[in-house]
């Protein structure tokens, strides 16, 4: 049985009698994105510069990602071959966009831009902006009387910061046979036994404090730091960024123990608590 | 019996055999018993065995699925039952299958149902399929039906989970109360080690026990004769249910452990089960 990750995935090119000259694989890279609050860019110009002046070695040829989910609104046109001469004058370099509305989207993708997905957070996070402008033009007859509400209401008490803490799941029924619970994006925690037959999946930690009796997955999506706890180990299969074991090959060591386990080297291991 | 809310509780269990059909005609006749109006349903289009079980089924004329495609009336499917007032069985079709069933056609039946029957015992199939959909999907409360062995527990439980995510209570964000039934339960079997006990049952499932059948040969003659359980003579399995229905009402306290050894003490009396 193989258990390749989403990003893992490997495909060769296929020329049947000579050498190959490409391999696609996937990969997960980390990169800085920014957020544009506004879609101003001689602000932009004006205070990126005064950020770039406090690190300037950090953000030197910084691969970035233009986020837009502030300025998702219908009403926020970006001159996008602007924004990139802004950027690349500066030294950084725009990879793609994030978010954001499909007019936006035509238009950074005639400027050379990828578009990036967004996590289903991010999505509803962009909802409530694209929402709390739609719900005015509704009220008024006009779109421009729209304009000002696609802003957050005060700076200070950003209601979204709230929703960017900690995207761990808790779960306190026990989890049944046949269920499937993947946590994108964060840690899960089950406060309840879980059965055989049941799948717990997360791209972070998994935590169970109780017996584990199905399959727990973490680091699904390669984070190799990912760990699984459970109070009794009595699992069909655990994994971390795809590495894998199933009971039998534990049922000797650590059966119905309270565990941490993790990968070492690339490799499986099940310690006691 | 004053007229409060009507209920719908399934039988229900994902494995085939347990005791589903044993337990809704004997949980449906002991209601009707204590001066409940009730209706068994039997949900098993295509394999139906309640009319056996309930001892009708020559009488059987208009089926569930005539009345849900208006091809009869309620009152003309509807069968009294000889031995008992207030206990009535609306059979299954024998010749069609489950894609006969439609939930907006179910719906209807089992509004109309409501308006006459204090409770509507729904007689599931096996599986988590259609016809098991269909029977748990309306339901209030349900009877989990649960061999003491290690595939009907699996069962059970993948059934608990779609009981708290196929039904209608909870897409509407309410739970259905969840009762759990061990049945065919043999302690000879349990102290040798062969059979799961009833906490091991418990610990997996984790809903509340409702009661424990023992395994007994007189469910094998009842079915045989056509007589629910609990209209037949006095045996260990026939106490057991009486004792089931009574918690079912509320009667017996949940809490005290006392009644769990109390069946523990009676199964030990009538113990006569070949083992």
């Amino acid at each position: 049985m193989s258990l390749s990750t989403p990003t893992q995935s490997q495909h060769t090119a296929s020329q049947p009698n000579s050498s190959s000259v490409f391999q696609l694989k996937g990969g997960l890279y980390t990169l800085t994105s920014l957020q544009l609050l506004s879609n101003d860019l001689s602000a932009l110009a004006e205070q990126l510069d005064i950020k770039l002046q406090q690190a300037p070695k950090f953000f030197h040829n910084a691969p970035v990602v233009i986020d837009l989910i502030k300025i998702g609104s219908a009403d926020n046109n970006i001159n996008f071959k602007q924004l990139k001469e802004i950027l690349s004058s500066r030294h950084l370099i725009p990879v793609g966009i994030k978010g954001g509305n499909s007019e936006q989207h035509n238009s950074a993708l005639a400027q050379g831009f990828a578009l990036l997905s967004e996590t289903s957070k991010e999505k509803e996070v962009q909802k409530t902006h694209t929402n709390t402008s739609a719900s005015s033009s509704t009220a008024s007859s006009s779109s421009q009387s729209s304009q000002n509400s696609s802003y957050p209401n005060s700076l200070e008490e950003d209601p979204d910061e709230a929703i960017q803490g900690s995207n761990t799941r808790i779960i306190t029924e026990p989890v049944r046979s046949g269920q499937q619970i993947y946590v994108r994006g964060g840690d899960l925690l089950v406060l309840a036994p879980v059965s055989h037959g049941a799948e717990l999946l997360a791209d972070g930690h998994i935590h169970i404090y109780g017996p584990l009796r199905g399959r727990a997955l973490a680091g699904v999506t390669g984070d190799i730091h990912a760990r699984i706890f459970c109070q009794s180990l009595e699992a069909e299969l655990i994994s971390i960024a795809g590495q894998y074991k199933i009971s039998e090959d534990f049922e000797k060591d650590a059966w119905q123990r309270a565990v941490d386990i993790h990968l070492l080297e690339g490799r499986l291991q099940i310690r006691e608590l | 019996m004053g007229k409060s809310e009507s209920k719908i509780i399934v039988v229900t269990s994902g494995k085939g055999g347990v005791g589903k059909t044993t337990t809704s005609a004997a949980v449906g006749a002991e209601l009707a018993n204590r001066g409940y109006k009730t209706v068994v349903v039997d949900f098993d289009i295509g394999l139906r065995n309640l009319d056996l079980i309930m001892g009708c089924e020559r009488r059987v004329i208009f089926d569930f699925v005539n009345v849900i495609q208006n091809d009869a009336n309620l009152s003309q499917a509807l069968i009294k039952d000889k031995r008992v007032e207030n206990l009535y069985v609306l059979p299954a079709s024998q010749t069609r299958d489950k894609d006969a069933l439609t939930k907006e056609g179910v719906e209807r039946v089992l509004a109309d149902l409501q308006k006459e029957f204090d409770f509507i015992v729904c007689d599931s199939p096996a599986g988590i399929e259609k016809g098991a959909l269909m029977a748990l999907y309306f339901a209030d409360e349900a009877i989990v039906v649960s061999n003491p062995e290690i595939s009907s527990v699996r069962d059970s439980d993948r059934i608990i989970g779609v009981l708290n995510s196929r039904s209608r209570r909870s897409e509407q964000g309410k739970e259905i109360k969840k009762h759990l039934l061990i049945t065919r339960y043999a302690q000879a079997r349990v102290n040798r080690g062969e059979m799961l006990s009833v906490e091991d049952v418990q610990e997996i499932l984790a809903i509340p026990l409702l009661g424990i059948i023992p395994e007994s040969p007189n469910v094998l003659n009842a079915s045989n004769r056509g007589i629910p359980v609990t209209l037949d003579t006095p045996s260990d399995a026939k106490r057991a249910y009486q004792q089931a229905v009574a918690r079912l009402l509320g009667e017996a306290s949940s809490d005290d452990k006392s009644w769990i050894s109390k069946i523990f003490a009676g199964i030990q009396l009538f113990n006569r089960s070949p083992v």
